[in-house]
């Protein structure tokens, strides 16, 4: 085994995780005027900002759907119990301790088995039901006719704000878990640069020297 | 045709693909007005005399218009009376009970001064038979010089007056030249129906609230239909009539309109906003157009588009409490204190002997209720509770009636007299100069009770009290123009401006109900969490460089 330099989020990954970066705090601080938490701008901008967000991030949705079924990437998110408890032990004891992380990256699995069930519960759970929601809440007036449709929307308006607040909980506990490495930088630089340290068997890296010779670098 | 839904699918398609930029286009002004009739009264030989009555002028009208009579005596502005069709109860000037100056039986003259006839002098009797007691002038005046005794049933001014005579609209009175006011007639225009219309209640916007003789002439602010610098639209251009027949009624309302704009020459049914704008009256292929629209399905036109009303200086009475009537000045007289002051300083009576205290109000809020358009009327037929606030009128409707919507309303408050022993409002006999039986001028009310009982056909007990009363007029006029409307951020609020409507959902008016409280409760925790795990991996990284 040996240690390098791979590139494991190819472009479109890191403008899809930027993008959405950028639309999901658009739409946390757009979502939270409307819900009444703050009135920072306008009712009506906020709306317009809102609404033309989310349809921009359901575009984006799309091409990333296509692309993680496209290139085989959706693979990295099948829940996996091989190793799951020692990833579990270091949060909760082995990091107090400066033991290293457990998981090692591999170019074929970048995410450890915790982080992949979180980013699946994430992707199947908490985004369809804001999605869902938000669809529903926005073409309210094409099913309003509907049977006891105001129980509905108030179910529709409440689960949209809890998944609102699972999101801001995703992000928040997304940002601390970068400052559990040696450096911020370390954890990021990978979103940019497409590149992360990854354990190579010799296979790999034959592999790869071969024949994605650009997908390969030593490790800086 | 296509159906709405069809029209709102792809009006949201397009509109969240940001297509179909529409401009609106600016209404243009109207060129100024001028009579399109082919006659010009002033040349008709019939109406080249000295005329000597009302009825002699309307009796030279209908030799022409020969129907004009009939047509005029099966509408409400002559009969006073109207059947509600879904309730059946028997409503109209002539049976409604209000909380002004309560009903007009036993005070004919002063009421009827308003009737389009001459000589109503009593309610229990249909109003006069003969073709000629039919007023045409009274709507038909273009001259502006025709006004009508006050306490005359509706007899104009002569041709000598009165010093110090005023009419219905407190303005000097002057002498009639009924030659003159024949000569002029033409279709109705705002002055005409305004005269007594806007004066309802016994004064200036008194009423109404959104009626006030602002309307005479108002600027776009006021009322963007029928500013003088605007469309100057008269009521008739909405309030549109048949065969003397008009519509827009506040017993029976259309409270939301599906069927929207007929095509042209066709809609003569209704005086509903839809029946111009149309059904979908926002820019369909805009965001915020398509949003408004399916407002309009629950939220009526005037919720948002009149934000205020009694606007333009002329306040309407807003409390009137009849139990203070009667107190009498340190010199023994009726008296009159006039402490509300309008903003640009108009005096406005707060008491006055005759008719107890009041309370008054300009650029007013109004009030929000589901309606159906339905009112029933807590009428001499309608037992009432007196240990709570009784409704004069009650309005009906709900979230879940596809006939309601949310309404604009201008709430009046007061006291008003009931029966203590039947649980009834009573009617009280009021104006009577020389009267023993009117309270003005008498002031007793128990033979201002009985007298009125007598000319309304109903009863007295002999025991009466004073109920706190409330009653409901729907807000409609004044209508903004369209950058004034209320901001969506005033019913999208806590405590905004629909919050004693329960039951609706209205995005940020429930900051924190059940899903916020629960997410922020998980948001908290995991925050709670990672404090915590900070805190652990820095005691443990202590005691790491202390080994």
């Amino acid at each position: 085994m040996s240690e390098r330099m791979v590139k494991i989020y190819p472009p479109f990954e890191r403008f899809w995780h930027w993008s959405q970066v950028i639309l999901v705090l658009v739409m946390t601080f757009t979502g939270f005027r409307l819900y009444g938490l703050h009135e920072w701008i306008p009712y009506q901008q906020a709306v317009l900002v809102h609404t033309y967000a989310a349809l921009l991030l359901m575009v984006l949705w799309i091409f990333a759907i296509f692309w993680h079924f496209t290139t085989g990437t959706w693979k990295h998110y099948v829940p996996s119990a091989d190793g799951l408890g020692q990833v579990i032990r270091f949060y909760s004891y082995g990091i107090f301790k400066g033991e290293k992380h457990p998981y090692r990256k591999a170019y074929w699995r970048k995410h450890n088995p915790l982080q992949a069930m979180a980013y699946l519960a994430l992707k199947l759970l908490i985004f369809p039901t804001i999605w869902i929601t938000g669809i529903a809440y926005l073409t309210y007036r094409l099913w309003e006719p509907a049977a006891s449709s105001g129980l509905w929307i108030e179910i529709v308006g409440n689960l949209h704000v809890l998944a609102a607040f699972g999101i801001l909980s995703f992000i928040v506990m997304h940002l601390y878990l970068m400052t559990t490495g040696h450096s911020l930088w370390e954890h990021i630089r990978p979103m940019f640069t497409g590149y992360d340290e990854i354990d190579l068997s010799p296979q790999e890296e034959a592999y790869l020297e071969a024949d994605e010779p650009s997908r390969i670098k030593p490790v800086a | 045709m296509i159906s709405g839904k069809m029209t709102a699918v792809i009006g949201l398609t397009l509109a969240l693909t940001g297509a179909g930029a529409v401009v609106a286009q600016e209404a243009e002004a109207p060129p100024a007005k001028k009579s399109n009739t082919t006659v010009d009264h002033s040349n008709l030989e019939i109406l080249q005399k000295d005329f000597a009555s009302g009825p002699e002028v309307t009796a030279a009208c209908l030799t022409c218009h020969t129907e004009a009579s009939d047509q005029v005596k099966q509408s409400i502005h002559w009969t006073w009376d109207y059947e509600h069709p879904v309730t059946g109860q028997d409503l109209g000037k002539n049976n409604v009970i209000n909380s002004y100056c309560v009903g007009v039986a036993g005070n004919e003259p002063r009421c009827t001064s308003c009737h389009v006839g001459y000589g109503w002098k009593d309610m229990n009797t249909p109003p006069p038979q003969e073709a000629n007691a039919v007023d045409c002038l009274v709507c038909h005046d273009k001259s502006d010089t025709y006004f009508k005794v006050p306490a005359g049933a509706g007899q104009p001014f002569g041709t000598e007056v009165k010093e110090g005579a005023v009419t219905n609209t407190g303005k000097p009175a002057n002498p009639v030249d009924l030659t003159l006011v024949a000569q002029s007639v033409g279709l109705p225009d705002r002055d005409n129906c305004g005269n007594c219309h806007f004066y309802g209640g016994g004064g200036d916007n008194v009423k109404h609230g959104d009626l006030s003789s602002v309307l005479h002439n108002p600027t776009k602010d006021i009322d963007v239909h029928m500013a003088s610098d605007g469309l100057n639209f008269e009521c008739s251009t909405c309030h549109v009539s048949d065969q003397h027949q008009w519509h827009g009624s506040r017993y029976n309302v259309t409270a939301k309109d599906t069927e929207g704009a007929g095509l042209p020459g066709q809609r003569r049914d209704v005086a509903t906003c839809e029946s111009c704008h149309g059904t979908e009256p926002h820019d369909k292929f805009s965001l915020i157009g398509f949003k408004l629209n399916s407002h309009r399905d629950k939220i009526a036109c005037q919720t948002c588009h009149i934000p205020e009303y009694a606007k333009g200086g002329v306040p309407t009475k807003t409390m009137w409490d009849w139990s203070t009537a009667g107190k009498m000045g340190e010199d023994g007289k009726p008296m009159k204190v006039a402490k509300y002051e309008t903003a640009d300083g108009k005096k406005k009576p707060t008491y006055v002997t005759m008719k107890g205290d009041f309370e008054w109000g300009e650029n007013l809020k109004p009030e929000y209720f589901w309606f159906d358009g339905q009112v029933e009327y807590a009428n001499a037929d309608h037992d009432i509770d007196p240990s709570g606030v009784v409704e004069v009128n009650m309005i009906s409707g709900g979230q879940d009636d596809e006939n309601s919507r949310i309404w604009p309303f201008k709430v009046m408050r007061g006291k008003q007299p009931y029966d203590t022993e039947r649980n009834r409002l009573l009617y009280p006999h009021l104006f009577g100069p020389g009267s023993e039986t009117a309270y003005w001028g008498k002031w007793d009310w128990d033979k201002a009770f009985e007298a009125g009982a007598k000319a309304s056909g109903t009863e007295y007990s002999g025991s009466y009290d004073f109920v706190a009363t409330e009653m409901y007029w729907p807000v409609t006029h004044m209508v903004a123009p369209a950058e004034d409307h209320v901001a969506c951020e005033e019913c999208h609020k806590e405590n905004g401006r629909l919050a004693n409507i329960a039951g609706i959902h209205i995005p940020g008016a429930n900051p924190m109900g059940p899903g916020g409280k629960l997410g922020a409760l998980i948001f908290g925790l995991t925050l709670l969490g990672l404090v915590i795990h900070a805190l652990m991996r820095l005691i443990g990284r202590r005691n790491m460089k202390e080994h």
